[in-house]
C-alpha cells in the first residue's frame, strides 16, 4: 500500500536524532493517535542549517518526517515555511488516503520549530500549528 | 519468508487440496440431484460433514456448512435473537470478541437488543463472577468466543455453558481459533452452537460449518431452495466442504502432537523476546493461550512500523495498532486489557503455524530485537531503563 519512495525513506531515514543546542524545536501529534514527531533545526543567516527529527508512528510518519528534513535542508527560513503536507505527500509518490491527514504531520513539525525559533528572537508568530486530532 | 500469522489465514495443505481437486472440473455435480454424479457429491460432503463433527465430538446431524466464521457467527447470532426476541432482548458477550460477534451484536442493539459486554481484565480472560451478576430473565442468549484472535487468551467455556444451561440460556461460542489447535468437544465445553473455519487449519477460505445442538432452533437470515436444513440455503460448495472435511480429519489426526511441538515455540519465542528487550512486554495471560499465539508490545514503538521492518527481514506479522487499521483506533482487544492507547499501538502479533522451525524462532528473535532497537532510535518516546544495558 505504499509507494517505493516511502518504504525507502522509512527503511533508510535520513537526518535521524537530537539537536543537542537547537535554535528551533517542533513537536506535533499524539501518542494516542500513534503518531508524535519532533524536528529541531539549527539556523544560520536565516538558512536551516541542520535539522533533525525524531519520531514514533506508522510508515508513513517516519518517511514523511525523513523526507521534510530532507526538504527543508538548506533552504531559507521563508522557503520552508511554504513547504505543504501535499508537498510531502508529492515527494514520496503519495500517501494511502487513510495516511494524508493522520500521519502527515511532518510539515506541521517543521512550521512549529521554525515557529520556536522565531518567538525566540522575539518575532510575532501565527501560531496556526495546533496538535491534530486522531482521525 | 517465515509466516508468522496462522490467525489471519493458513496455507492450505497439499493433501486437503488434493481431495479438494476433482470436485472442480469431473466431479462437479450438483449435491442435490439424483443421478449418479450428484450422489457422488453428496456422499462426499456428508462425509466431510462425519469429519467435522468428529473433530470436535459432534454428532454428524449437528453441522451446517456455511460460508465461514463471519457467517456462522451470523447466523448463531442474528438466528437466536430473531427467534427468541419475544422472550427477552438481553445478549451476553465479552469485550475482546472478533469483529464478526462484536459488531453482530452492535447491529442489535441497533435494532432494539441490550448487550452486555463483560470485562476481561489484565489478562484477558472474562470472569464467570460477571457474567453470572450479569443474567437477567431477559438474557435469551451468552456469545463468548472460546479463544481471542489476537491475544490468544482461552476462555471458561465449560464453566459458562454450565451456568447458561442451568439458566436455559442459549450459548454460542466462536472457535474459529481454537477448532484444530486445542482439544475442542462440544459436549465437555456445554455449548449449544459453536462457529468454526476451514482458513485457519490449512483449509481452504470461504467455507466453515457452524454445529447447533439436537433442539436448538434458530431463525434462517437466508432464504431459498432448503439446504442445509433450510439454515444455509444455496447450492453446495462441494470442494470446499471436502477441503474442510479433510482439513480437520488431519488436525484431529495430529492435534496433540502438533499442539506441544507449537506450544514449545511459542514458549522459546516469549522467553528470547521479554529476557532479551527491555521494557517488553506480553499481552494476555501467559499460559491461558492458545499454542501458536504471542503478542508483545514494546515501550515507545508503534506496530506498523514494526511489522513493515520485520517484513524486510522475511517476517510476516501483525499488530493491532490503528495506523495498520482503517479505522484509526487501537485494537478494542488491547483497549479491553486496560492497556494506554501508546501502548495498544505498540502490538505486535506472531502466529505460528505447523511448519515454523526452532530456527524460525531464532530468526525472529533477532529480527525483533534489531528492529526494537533501530525505532527506538527513532522514538521521542523511548527513555531506556538506567542501567539496563548493563544489565542491572
Ligand atoms: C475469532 C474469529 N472469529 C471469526 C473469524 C472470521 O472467520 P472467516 O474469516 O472465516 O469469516 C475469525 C478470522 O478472521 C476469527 O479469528
Amino acid at each position: 500500500m505504499y509507494s517505493d519512495k516511502v518504504m525507502e525513506h522509512f527503511q533508510n531515514p535520513r537526518n535521524v536524532g537530537e539537536i543537542e543546542d537547537a535554535d528551533g524545536v517542533g513537536t506535533v501529534g499524539n501518542p494516542t493517535c500513534g503518531d508524535l514527531m519532533t524536528i529541531y533545526i539549527k539556523v544560520k543567516d536565516n538558512i536551516i542549517e541542520d535539522i533533525k527529527f525524531k519520531t514514533f508512528g506508522c510508515g508513513a510518519a517516519i518517511a514523511t518526517s525523513s523526507m521534510v528534513t530532507e526538504m527543508a535542508m538548506g533552504k531559507t527560513l521563508d522557503e520552508a515555511m511554504e513547504i505543504t503536507r501535499n508537498d510531502v505527500a508529492e515527494n514520496l509518490e503519495g500517501l494511502p488516503p487513510v495516511k494524508m491527514h493522520c500521519s502527515n504531520l511532518a510539515a506541521d513539525a517543521l512550521h512549529a520549530a521554525i515557529d520556536n525559533y522565531r518567538e525566540k528572537k522575539g518575532e510575532k508568530v501565527e501560531g496556526t500549528h495546533i496538535c491534530s486530532t486522531c482521525g | 519468508m517465515i509466516y508468522m500469522d496462522h490467525s489471519a489465514t493458513s496455507p492450505v495443505d497439499p493433501e486437503v487440496f488434493k481431495v479438494m481437486k476433482p470436485y472442480f472440473v469431473d466431479e462437479f455435480g450438483n449435491a442435490s440431484t439424483l443421478y449418479s454424479l450428484g450422489r457422488d457429491a453428496r456422499k462426499a460432503m456428508e462425509n466431510a460433514r462425519g469429519q467435522v463433527a468428529s473433530l470436535i465430538g459432534a454428532k454428524t446431524e449437528e453441522i451446517i456448512f456455511t460460508g465461514g466464521g463471519t457467517e456462522s457467527d451470523n447466523i448463531a447470532i442474528k438466528g437466536t435473537a430473531y427467534r427468541l426476541k419475544d422472550k427477552g432482548n438481553h445478549i451476553i458477550t465479552s469485550a475482546i470478541e472478533h469483529p464478526a460477534v462484536d459488531e453482530t451484536c452492535k447491529y442489535l442493539e441497533k435494532i432494539g437488543f441490550e448487550v452486555t459486554y463483560l470485562p476481561v481484565y489484565e489478562e484477558g480472560i472474562v470472569r464467570v463472577s460477571d457474567l453470572e451478576d450479569a443474567i437477567t430473565d431477559k438474557t435469551i442468549m451468552i456469545t463468548i468466543m472460546h479463544a481471542n484472535n489476537e491475544i490468544g487468551t482461552i476462555q471458561p467455556i465449560a464453566e459458562i455453558g454450565k451456568i447458561a444451561r442451568e439458566k436455559g440460556i442459549y450459548f454460542h461460542t466462536d472457535a474459529v481459533q481454537t477448532v484444530g489447535k486445542i482439544p475442542v468437544n462440544v459436549e465437555e465445553l456445554n455449548v449449544d452452537m459453536l462457529s468454526l473455519s476451514a482458513h485457519k487449519v490449512y483449509g481452504p477460505k470461504g467455507i466453515g460449518a457452524l454445529y447447533i445442538k439436537k433442539g436448538i432452533r434458530l431463525e434462517p437470515l437466508i432464504h431459498g431452495g432448503g439446504h442445509e436444513k433450510g439454515i444455509r440455503p444455496g447450492t453446495e460448495n462441494v470442494s470446499g466442504i471436502v477441503g474442510l472435511g479433510k482439513a480437520c480429519e488431519l488436525a484431529q489426526k495430529n492435534l496433540i502432537e502438533n499442539a506441544k511441538y507449537i506450544t514449545n515455540l511459542r514458549d522459546k519465542l516469549i522467553n528470547g523476546v521479554l529476557d532479551s528487550i527491555e521494557q517488553s512486554y506480553l499481552n494476555g495471560h501467559r499460559t491461558k493461550r492458545l499454542p501458536n499465539n504471542v503478542n508483545f508490545r514494546f515501550t515507545g514503538i508503534e506496530g506498523e512500523s514494526l511489522v513493515l521492518h520485520l517484513d524486510s527481514k522475511g517476517i510476516a506479522a501483525s499488530t493491532g495498532s490503528a495506523c495498520s487499521s482503517k479505522k484509526l483506533e487501537p485494537s478494542h482487544v488491547l483497549t479491553a486489557l486496560g492497556l494506554e492507547q501508546v501502548d495498544a499501538h505498540g502490538s505486535l502479533r506472531l502466529t505460528l503455524g505447523k511448519e515454523n522451525t526452532e530456527e524460525d524462532i531464532d530468526h525472529a528473535i533477532e529480527s525483533i530485537k534489531e528492529v526494537v532497537e533501530t525505532l527506538r532510535k527513532l522514538s521521542p518516546l523511548w527513555c531506556a531503563t538506567p542501567g539496563a544495558e548493563r544489565g542491572e
